[in-house]
């Protein structure tokens, strides 16, 4: 057990020190936290509104950043390894495939919590000018955190598909769109008007948007957290079944 | 060590590897040699566990491949074909990276890299990042990842593609120096480099074995394998032939060159023993005849001429079918 963490550790260490080697790891921080002050300051409505809360300046916004934001960080995670034949290389050490997958996926997560970290200017704000509440603003965060991971999980799932970086990216952009969609307000208001009950609560309880608000209101419900643990652990299975058939071909 | 029983792998309808079988043990260099898509990187995938057989067995080490394959892969280092590796990373880094994978810590890891840096002449790129290396760095790089966790097998790949001449003379030299205490099995299209290094060869075509030998044993199979060549001056070509045709031992005889009164011609010997009787019984005759001999040897036989003729006919029975 010792050996598999230390496996999974040396192979998050690698991807992650490979993250910060390139530019691509400062501009997509860059990229992100000018888009979250964007939105948050001007779209957001953060000064109109009046209220000390992060809720619908802040963090409405991120399902709809992460759309695009976590298929780009993920994206490369095993087209690149298929593409440069790494794979075999990876895959031949005395290691397990969970091992590998777990490794690369904790590395990338790890990248996405640091930059969402880096947006604590924004709490900063939100507490110096006025009685902030201090749980609901950690709720979120946690809910952001959960959320970005259940759209890395895709993302690495879709990269095992292809070597193609740009493929995996599409992919992985069309299935959060539609986690995301399904429980997205005009959306769901057309679908109770045309089908029952019970189908539109099963539709929405897929929607990584519904699951999100109860974060974002400061509410750490189980069932939310096991939405998420499912939105990252499904795929990441799908992810190792995947490899499995690549490598039986 | 290394024993591999009806491997067998298909690829849709596709046959890669049809039924292999032998055994590899300590001190032994094999040689897998065949065709472009004969099935070599197919089986070495399947040794070092990468790809699952469809049938057969691989047993590493007393562990079996498919049921056990994490202490039977610490027993491996791999070069795979092309010599793959992170190119973000410096030669060090991913050496290290490598060596920490294979469960080395500490003052052993930095020892194990160094080593193996050492063995490799990678000293001069050591903090590069890999893609700035030249092709024969790179494919160090990824040699010198093999031999980290200093294996007790090593499989590599066609380990001296795409090195120059030198590069090529320095791979051969630390494969056989590794061989000494090792098990190793290599893939190569170069014939000469089986001559070199190899204690034994195996041809595989459609993925099946068609000759196990030694070198030596396998040029023994060539049609040259203990024919003496002989070169004349003064004679004419069809006398030289005819003469060498009836020499006691050979089987038939053929002129090679005749060129400004000189015949290269050539004995072939009954069977393909080179022991040198053929040789003196050809020179018995020339000195009855009088003839002048500027140069007279037996030919050991010919690796890349058992090569072509067991694979090509192999080919075409195939095609037949």
């Amino acid at each position: 057990m010792n050996s598999a963490l230390q496996n999974i550790l040396t192979i998050t260490k690698r991807e992650l020190s490979g993250f910060f080697a390139s530019p691509v790891a400062y501009v997509f921080i860059v990229i992100w936290l000018l888009l979250n002050g964007f939105f948050t300051f001007s779209l957001g409505g953060f000064f109109e509104v009046g209220q000390a809360s992060l809720t619908m300046p802040f963090f409405r916004w991120h399902p709809w950043l992460y759309l695009f934001l976590v298929p780009a960080v993920g994206m490369r995670l095993w087209s690149e390894e298929r593409r440069l034949h790494t794979m075999e290389l990876l895959l031949t050490m005395p290691i397990t495939t969970s091992q590998a997958i777990i490794g690369k996926f904790l590395a990338s997560w790890l990248f996405l919590i640091i930059a969402l970290v880096l947006t604590f200017p924004v709490v900063l704000t939100v507490t110096y000018l006025g009685d902030a509440d201090g749980g609901e603003i950690f709720a979120g965060y946690v809910g952001s955190a959960l959320m970005a991971g259940g759209y890395l999980a895709v993302t690495s799932m879709t990269s095992a598909m292809t070597r193609n970086q740009v493929i995996s990216f599409v992919l992985s952009v069309v299935i959060c769109f539609f986690l995301l969609l399904c429980g997205f307000e005009p959306v769901t208001d057309l679908l109770v008007r045309t089908t029952p009950e019970w189908l539109v609560n099963l539709v929405t309880s897929f929607s990584s948007f519904t699951h999100f608000l109860a974060f974002q209101k400061g509410v750490l419900d189980s069932r939310d957290v096991i939405y998420f643990a499912s939105l990252i652990g499904f795929p990441l299975f799908l992810n190792g079944v995947i490899i499995r058939n690549l490598r039986a071909g | 060590m290394i024993k591999v029983d009806n491997l067998e792998k298909h690829f849709g309808t596709k046959r890669a590897v049809a039924g292999l079988s032998f055994a590899v043990e300590r001190g032994q260099i094999l040689g897998f040699l065949g065709p472009n898509g004969a099935g070599k990187s197919t089986t070495m995938r399947m040794i070092t566990g990468f790809i699952p057989p469809t049938a057969g067995t691989i047993t590493v080490g007393g562990f079996d491949m498919v049921e056990n394959p994490i202490p039977a892969k610490r027993l491996i280092g791999y070069l795979p074909e092309n010599a793959p590796s992170y190119t973000d990373m410096t030669v060090y880094g991913f050496l290290k990276f490598c060596a920490e994978l294979r469960g080395l810590r500490g003052d052993a890891c930095k020892r194990a890299v160094h080593r193996s840096v050492e063995m490799c002449f990678l000293e001069p790129v050591l903090h590069q990042s890999v893609d700035t290396l030249s092709k024969g760095y790179k494919h160090r790089t990824c040699l010198a990842q093999s031999v980290v966790h200093d294996p007790e097998i090593l499989i590599l790949d066609e380990p001296t593609d795409g090195l120059d001449p030198n590069q090529k003379h320095e791979a051969r030299q630390l494969i056989r120096r590794l061989g000494e205490k090792k098990v190793i099995i290599f893939s190569t299209h170069i014939l000469e480099e089986v001559e070199a290094v190899c204690t034994r060869a195996i041809i595989i075509n459609h993925g099946k074995i068609v000759a196990n030998g030694t070198p030596a044993e396998l040029k023994q199979r060539s049609e040259m394998a203990g024919a003496v060549s002989v070169r004349v001056t003064g004679v004419a070509a069809d006398t030289v032939k005819a003469r060498l045709a009836s020499v006691p031992g050979a089987k038939r005889a053929a002129i090679v060159k005749d060129e400004a009164g000189s015949v290269w011609a050539r004995a072939y010997p009954q069977d393909h023993t080179v022991n040198g009787a053929l040789a003196r019984n050809v020179a018995e005759a020339a000195a009855k005849e009088g003839w002048k001999i500027d140069e007279l040897h037996t030919e050991e036989g010919r690796l890349d001429e058992v090569f072509r003729s067991i694979t090509w006919s192999e080919t075409k029975r195939e095609e037949s079918k």
